[in-house]
């Protein structure tokens, strides 16, 4: 990815390269594309596992996704910034333990502040250092650019994932135990719709999830190659 | 020079160091609030065996009021100068010489009299340990309710004996026979049963999770068996 759009001749030496709006066109891109184009769970089918797992209810799907952000960004911003110091013939380690540290140190922060949604959401907060998104994108785009172009790409990754998580975990908490985070909807409606088992299995995420990719495709046009 | 063996080795050592102290320092000031979460997390799990806590309740100040807690021996003696709280099951669980293993009783007070006995209950599910704790009512028979936790069974599969749906089927139940054997309260395979069909000794059971239910029956099983000397004694009172 290239910058340099001036190139240096005679007649215009170069002063001092007025440096890019922090929210240019081309940064935009990065925020905007994983949340529709370019998601990462609808479009690139990764993280599926989690998705599947942790959307039963609102809250920890919440917890879960502003877990993900946290990693995403903090190890792009990290990787991008030591991106020339890396060795190459070790890269996938070291971007591993710079995951893993994160997850490490957001497992310790919820054991001890947010102790039932930890127990809520057991394994899969340390099985975010096997998400795919996470290292999918320090080694596509925080190893090769500049840490405030990664802390963006990441943001828009993470919010691609959480958008889509939270709407699969929408529709599951609401149909399966009829509330939203925790609060009985249909109950205070004074509505009797039936809860519905299937909603709180997997099977129920693969459902909405199915649902949420042939909606947005049928939307973009995506066709898979 | 990047790409040389030493600099590759050199990288990596720096990076074990930095990252190995930044974890072992957030560990070490994160540990009095992980500690607090836990113990209030162990009182949580007691006090739910006998009543339905709601959202905002002073947990610690409810726990202090009502639960009395004792130690007792593997012949259902009480242990003097051991707290309950001191007790840790997993390393009790572990304690092969039964003669040495020590057991927490929690009892629940209501105008001076017990109202529940909670007992401690620790085994293996599928993937990893499960523990919780079940409540008898006074008479020592009959089963005032369950909690149970795990460390690694299948969310939506085996991870379901956490929820309350499931903990309250085994309300109610008996866990001697007519005959005074005790015989637990075990969770049938397959799910839907009807009561009708599980009687008073058996809980209907949690679709494809057969393996953690046989777990949790052997874990009941088992601690009140452990836990019958002073069962015994308390009913022959």
């Amino acid at each position: 990815m290239s910058d340099n759009t001036n190139p240096v001749t005679e007649q215009n030496p170069p002063v001092k390269k007025a440096s890019e709006p922090l929210f240019s066109k081309r940064r935009k891109k990065f925020i905007s594309d994983p949340m529709n184009d370019d998601n990462p769970i609808t479009v690139q089918v990764l993280g599926i596992c989690s998705a599947l797992a942790v959307t039963s209810q609102l809250k920890p799907t919440l917890v879960m996704a502003i877990a993900v952000t946290f990693v995403i960004v903090f190890s792009n911003l990290i990787t991008s910034l030591i991106r020339n110091l890396i060795p190459n013939r070790i890269r996938i380690i070291v971007q591993l333990a710079i995951i893993a540290t994160f997850v490490i140190l957001v497992d310790q922060v919820l054991r001890a502040y947010l102790f039932d949604v930890s127990k809520l959401l057991s394994v899969f907060v340390g099985l975010i250092i096997t998400n795919c998104i996470v290292m999918g994108r320090l080694e596509a785009f925080a190893m090769g650019n500049k840490p405030w172009d990664s802390v963006l790409d990441g943001m828009g990754s993470s919010l691609g994932y959480a958008w889509v998580i939270l709407a699969v975990a929408f529709f599951r908490e609401l149909f399966g135990s009829g509330s939203l985070f925790g609060y009985k909807v249909f109950e205070e409606m004074g509505l009797a719709i039936p809860n519905n088992g299937l909603m709180v299995t997997s099977v129920g995420a693969f459902i909405i999830l199915g649902l949420i990719i042939w909606v947005q495709r049928a939307k973009t046009g995506y066709v898979e190659h | 020079m990047q790409q040389s063996n030493s600099y590759i080795i050199t990288f990596a050592i720096a990076m074990t160091v930095i990252v190995g102290g930044l974890l072992a320092g957030a560990n070490q000031i994160l540990k009095p609030a992980q500690q607090k979460a836990l113990k209030l997390d162990k009182q949580k799990a007691i006090l739910g065996t006998v009543i339905t806590l709601k959202e905002g309740d002073n947990v610690n100040d409810l726990f202090t009021k009502n639960i009395k807690s004792e130690v007792v021996d593997y012949q259902g003696n009480v242990v003097e100068g051991v707290k309950a709280s001191s007790v840790v099951t997993r390393k009790q669980y572990k304690q092969k010489d039964k003669t040495k293993k020590l057991f927490p009783v929690y009892k629940y007070e209501q105008n001076g009299k017990v109202d529940a006995y909670i007992l401690p209950i620790y085994g293996n599910g599928l993937w990893n340990e499960i523990w919780g704790y079940i409540a008898l009512q006074g008479d020592l028979k009959t089963v005032k309710g369950v909690v149970f936790d795990h460390a690694g069974e299948t969310p939506g599969l085996g991870a379901r004996i956490t929820e309350g749906a499931i903990q309250k089927r085994y309300q109610n139940k008996l866990i001697f026979d007519q005959d005074g054997k005790l015989v637990s309260v075990t969770m049938v395979k397959g799910e839907g049963n009807p009561e009708s069909a599980l009687g008073k000794y058996k809980v209907d059971g949690m679709s494809g999770a057969t393996l953690t239910a046989n777990g949790v029956n052997a874990m009941l099983y088992n601690y009140l068996d452990l836990y019958l000397p002073y069962i015994k004694k308390q009913q022959n009172k």
